[in-house]
């Protein structure tokens, strides 16, 4: 097999080779393709991300509240049921199924349908890793809280929240790379993301493992740009003295 | 300490990456199969009836037929019997599969285009295909025109979707492309009313067709978007393996059996559902039959 990166400036529908790589008016070559496929797997993986943090915080929460039995049992109602069928199947059964059921839900683009599928598979993740977050803390916190004459709500918004949320950034660096990596899934209800644009370029050009060579790059790029943004705010929201400031250890 | 574990990770890429580019070893097939008492059939899940499986590892169809007569004859040309092993492959793995030698003999529904002639080989086209429309009998949409801002649907990682495109722009109007992820999910997608239309190759449409729940239900339309001879793929440079394949053909082409294979594939109900594909043998198949070749589809396209 050769190595002829001037296959990325070939045009996809003509095979006419484009100076300049850039294809203009109609013509679109597959660096073009690959660059708008790595932008719908951005558009995905962020907007995915978004609702898993936000829904995986509440329902989190909702795991720990004291004297809230029902909306306990609705947090892990939630997890159980996301986090125990695989991201591929609840993809299909809200792109297939769930449109059988109540016919309207057909109108409904799919890459909303897969947001929301990632969003919430990743949610039910994120909720275990912010109960675990708040769990670890010391009994004490909650107590200062409400012997300062706090409610429920301002415990979890000014002591717990704050401190929970800080220890977790780690495993939540993790699950941020992950939705990434899992939005590959989205080729399968027809997003054209970079693991489309890796089979169906590879079936028109022949060359396999170069899309997929540049594909697995871009993907890479993307997981590690998230790392650094995490770990960049690992370090702005760090608390001197706090057990989990700086991960140097020994900051008891 | 980052700069140092980038240029590590760097380092190891390159280590990595720069070997591929070495050159497969020399083929002789013939000599392997002798040797390993093996041959490895590559056979595709549902491309029709061309190349499906029947569950439980086995599989059949019109050019697993086909590839089964040229083992038979591979036997004799080496002196003994070999034990026939099957690997499922893809569109994506298919020949990165045959090149590094898991697989010896592909037979499914690959198309011969100039592209791939560089790096395997085919045997003597015994199938031209001819991309097609499937419908609802009942949408009343009878030709390509008819589709302009409709859902079309089709397979990831095949030649229908590169057609879809060409269509647009000779036509200058636009589908609404959605993808399957393999033609059973395509299939889903007109049946399940995303799609308003399924283009694909006609055999894959009339054997998805065939084992639907109402066969009746759906029709296949239109004008032929596009033409590709389909066939058995090989190792390149291989020119002993490649005659012994491409003789059988030729004497089931002398002997009449071609055509009566291809009937008991595409006319006659076939396994696991005892359902018929019903597609006769189009006038360019036949005509390929007549004079055996193995033309990429570049060729067909200049006629």
């Amino acid at each position: 097999m050769t190595w002829d990166w001037q296959i990325f400036c070939k045009e996809t529908t003509t095979g006419d080779q484009i100076v300049g790589c850039f294809g203009k008016g109609q013509d679109i070559t597959y660096l073009d393709w690959i660059l708008s496929a790595w932008g719908q797997t951005l558009i995905v993986s962020f907007s995915a991300l978004v609702i898993a943090l936000s829904v995986g915080l509440v329902i989190g929460t909702f795991r720990t509240l004291p004297n809230s039995p029902w909306l306990v049992r609705l947090g892990t109602a939630w997890v159980e049921l996301f986090r125990n069928i695989p991201l591929l199947v609840q993809l299909f059964v809200w792109y297939f199924v769930i449109p059988a059921i109540f016919p309207p839900m057909q109108q409904v683009p799919s890459v909303v349908l897969v947001v929301l599928g990632l969003g919430f598979f990743t949610s039910a993740r994120v909720a275990e890793q912010v109960r675990a977050g708040i769990q670890a803390l010391p009994r004490g916190q909650r107590y200062a809280g409400l012997a300062v004459g706090f409610s429920t709500a301002q415990t979890y918004r000014y002591v717990l929240l704050p401190m929970a949320l800080r220890l977790v950034i780690p495993p939540l660096t993790s699950e941020s790379m992950n939705i990434v990596k899992n939005s590959s899934v989205a080729f399968a209800v027809s997003i054209m993301e970079l693991t489309f644009f890796a089979r169906q370029s590879g079936e028109e050009t022949s060359q396999p493992v170069m899309m997929y060579l540049a594909v697995s790059v871009l993907y890479a790029i993307s997981a590690f740009g998230i790392n650094r943004v995490m770990s960049w705010i690992e370090r702005r929201t760090q608390v001197p003295g706090f057990v989990a400031a700086g991960g140097i250890g020994g900051g008891h | 300490m980052n700069r140092h574990l980038i240029s590590l990770a760097a380092a190891t890429a390159c280590a990595v990456l720069f070997p591929l580019t070495a050159s497969a070893q020399a083929t002789d097939t013939l000599a392997k199969v002798k040797a390993s008492n093996t041959i490895t059939m590559g056979v595709r899940d549902s491309s029709g009836a061309l190349s499906y499986t029947l569950g439980e590892g086995k599989y059949t169809g019109y050019h697993v037929e086909i590839c089964q007569r040229i083992i038979a004859n591979v036997e004799k040309a080496i002196g003994h019997k070999v034990e026939t092993k099957y690997q499922s492959v893809t569109s994506q793995n298919r020949i990165p599969l045959v090149q590094n030698g898991t697989v010896d003999i592909e037979c499914g529904s690959t198309t011969n285009n100039a592209t791939r002639q560089k790096d395997v080989a085919f045997a003597v086209t015994t199938y031209v295909e001819e991309v097609r429309i499937a419908v609802k009998a009942n949408s009343g949409i009878t030709g390509i025109a008819q589709l302009a801002n409709k859902n079309v649907a089709t397979t990831t990682g095949t030649t229908s979707v590169q057609t879809l495109r060409k269509n647009e722009r000779a036509n200058g109007i636009d589908f609404k492309e959605i993808y399957g992820k393999d033609h059973a999910d395509s299939f889903l997608l007109l049946e399940s009313g995303r799609a308003d239309a399924f283009v694909m190759d006609g055999s894959i449409l009339a054997g998805n067709i065939a084992t639907a729940k109402t066969p009746t239900d759906f029709r296949i339309v239109g004008e032929v978007l596009s033409v590709e001879p389909i066939a058995i793929m090989m190792r390149k440079d291989d020119p002993a393996f490649k005659k012994v394949a491409d003789d059988t053909i030729r004497e089931l082409q002398k002997s009449g059996e071609l055509a009566k294979i291809y009937d008991r594939w595409f006319l006659f109900p076939i396994p696991p559902k005892n359902t018929r594909v019903g597609l006769p043998a189009s006038e360019t198949t036949k005509a390929t039959w007549a004079n055996l070749n193995d033309k990429p589809m570049e060729d067909y396209a200049k006629k």
